[in-house]
């Protein structure tokens, strides 16, 4: 795999957001929680990104969110990525009647708006950081079932596995190491999709309060909250937020755009 | 003479949308310690098929139906999985036709080679001394080992994976038409291969379309027609005395050095094995057959010592 540009750029954004979640509080100048200020101050040197109507800084609150929408994400993406890979292999791989079953829930899963799936999930779950992760999860699952479960339909009839069998090695190990690394590049570029979109979805259930609850801070919260106060001029509490939102999702579209770039590239060679 | 592998009255078929295809009826025959036995017919006559069901890795379609396979006096129709796994690659082992493909195109050989053995129990260390020596006994450079697949050439390929097949010393490998992928002269080069494996004391079936290959290279041959056994015999009784109408148009089809005759292919098609011909199955394209042919099925039978033939003709005489 070759470097390229957006891949670069993406990594970069997604880092910088990473470390800022994870070093937050030595970036963040104030309690993301307690009011630090006057109520809806706009940038200035103390409050770089202004205050709120309870007076909190907003850049801290920013750097404070990035916690909670990096921890969703990541749960929801690994946990789809896993489940979705687990259940394509063995689905395709076996195939007969437990292919059918899967293959028929997957398909239902996916002819589901995912938003809105999330949602109807995440409020079935109960309202917590948790429950919207699997949420988001449960609707990305079938992207991966339907990838890796088509993969392993093909190289399963390649005859380097049915060579591994004719040598006694067993299916799981098949599996693992003649199937699996030969999805690694799709994989890859799946994941960082569904990263972007889990970077949005996870804004919406937000903005419906089915994450994280007040005063935690949450960038789709604080944008759905900033929204009443546009009109007293509080432009500060909605830019932020929702520039950070479409930052990350911007930044795991461009990862996902350079690494299937380069893997084109590589093919071609 | 011990025989390693006994198959008896096996029958394979394959459940398809299109229907039932009886892809091997009726089989039987063994194989002798160190011996190579040619396994001969037209495509789809069921050589692979047998050759599958013997590996027990018959595709999801296919099912064995009736009958035993016996290796090592064990029956191996009543194996476990798990026991399956210890008998393939270490009693029995199976080199495919297609070498540009058998080997996972993003792992060393080594690596493969040694993962091979590690299953099989054998320590990282034993595995690659042994991989290696293996590796050199049939004749791939030592630099490619450490090579990916790409790197190789398919006659190298081919001999990683009789390397692979042989390494712990099975009794039978099943060679399904080993050299067609290949040019002439690598061809000769895995023949030549496969009889050395022989006189290590493995025994061999070598399947092929390729009679007279079959003829020059194996113990004894093996004329399957349709899924069927029409004749067995040690090679130079069926070069010098083919029995069977099918194996006599088979060697006459042949092009022979010096000869002035154009050689002459078998009239009419293959049957239709959803449903095979009532009788002698090879009766609608068998120049002599008569009324009882077209009736009556005949049995393979010993006609003379060690010649075994399934024709009504012939057991007249
Ligand atoms: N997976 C399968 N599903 C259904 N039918 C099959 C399958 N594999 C083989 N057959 C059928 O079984 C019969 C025997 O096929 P097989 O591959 O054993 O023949 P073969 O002698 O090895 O031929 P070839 O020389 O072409 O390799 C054929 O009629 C074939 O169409
Ligand atoms: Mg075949």
């Amino acid at each position: 795999m070759t470097l390229n540009i957006y891949t670069v750029i993406g990594l970069a954004v997604i880092l910088v957001i990473v470390l800022m979640a994870l070093l937050a509080d030595f970036i963040a100048p104030y309690s993301p929680v307690e009011a630090s200020g006057m109520e809806l101050e706009s940038p200035n040197p103390l409050h770089i990104m202004g205050t709120d109507n309870l007076g909190r800084d907003v850049f801290s609150r920013v750097v404070y969110g990035a916690r909670t929408v990096v921890v969703v994400v990541l749960i929801a993406v690994i946990l789809s990525g896993v489940i979705g890979t687990v259940l394509g292999l063995v689905s395709g791989y076996i195939s007969g009647i437990l292919d059918k079953i899967l293959s028929f829930v997957m398909d239902s899963i996916y002819a589901f708006p995912s938003l809105i799936l999330a949602i109807a999930l995440s409020v079935a779950l109960g309202p917590n950081i948790f429950n919207a992760a699997v949420a988001i999860a449960i609707t990305y699952i079938p992207t991966y079932f339907r990838m890796v479960r088509g993969q392993v339909l093909s190289i399963k009839n390649e005859s380097f596995v049915e060579m591994a069998r004719a040598l006694g090695l067993p299916i799981t190990r098949i599996m693992a190491r003649y199937i699996l690394p030969q999805l690694t590049q799709t994989l890859v570029v799946v994941f960082s999709m569904n990263s972007a979109d889990a970077v949005l979805t996870e804004a919406a259930l937000s903005f419906f309060g089915l994450t994280v609850q007040p005063p935690t801070p949450d960038w789709g919260f604080d944008l759905y909250k900033g929204r009443g106060f546009i009109l007293s001029g509080a432009w500060w509490m909605l830019i932020f937020p929702g520039g950070m939102i479409t930052l990350l999702a911007l930044g795991f579209a461009l990862l996902s755009e350079g690494v299937s770039q380069s893997y084109v590239v590589k093919e071609g060679e | 003479m011990s025989e390693v592998l006994l198959v008896e009255d096996l029958y394979v078929k394959y459940y398809t949308r299109r229907g039932i295809i009886s892809a091997v009826s009726g089989v039987t025959f063994d194989v002798i310690k160190g011996e190579m036995l040619a396994v001969v017919g037209e495509s789809g006559s069921g050589k692979s098929t047998l050759g599958y069901a013997i590996m027990r890795l018959l595709p999801r379609s296919g099912a064995v139906e009736r009958g035993r396979i016996v290796l090592d006096g064990e029956d191996i129709l009543r194996l476990s999985e798990e026991e399956l796994r210890r008998i393939r690659g270490g009693k029995v082992s199976m080199v495919f036709q297609d070498p540009f493909t058998t080997l996972d195109p993003l792992r060393r050989v080594l690596d493969q080679f040694r993962e091979f053995l590690a299953e099989h129990g054998i320590d990282a260390e034993r595995g690659r001394i042994i991989a290696e020596e293996m590796l050199e006994a049939v004749g791939v450079p030592k630099n490619l080992a450490n090579a990916y697949p790409h790197q190789l050439s398919g006659g190298q390929k081919q001999r990683v994976a009789i390397a692979m097949a042989i390494a712990l010393n099975p009794l039978l490998v099943i060679a399904d038409e080993p050299t067609t992928a290949l040019d002439v002269v690598i061809q000769r080069q895995v023949m030549d291969l496969l009889d050395d494996v022989k006189k290590r004391g493995t025994s061999i079936m070598f399947i092929t379309h390729d009679i007279a290959l079959a003829i020059e290279r194996a113990d004894r041959v093996m004329i399957m027609y349709g899924g069927e056994v029409m004749e067995l015999a040690e090679k130079s009784m069926l070069a010098k005395r083919a029995l069977h109408p099918y194996t006599v148009g088979l060697l006459s089809s042949m092009p022979r050095i010096g000869s002035e005759k154009l050689p002459s292919s078998i009239p009419g098609y293959p049957p239709d094995l959803r449903s095979p011909p009532k009788g002698c199955i090879f009766h609608p394209r068998c120049p002599y057959a008569t009324e009882r042919c077209r009736t009556v099925k005949p049995i393979l039978s010993e006609v003379e010592k060690n010649h075994f033939v399934k024709c009504h003709l012939v057991k007249a005489l």
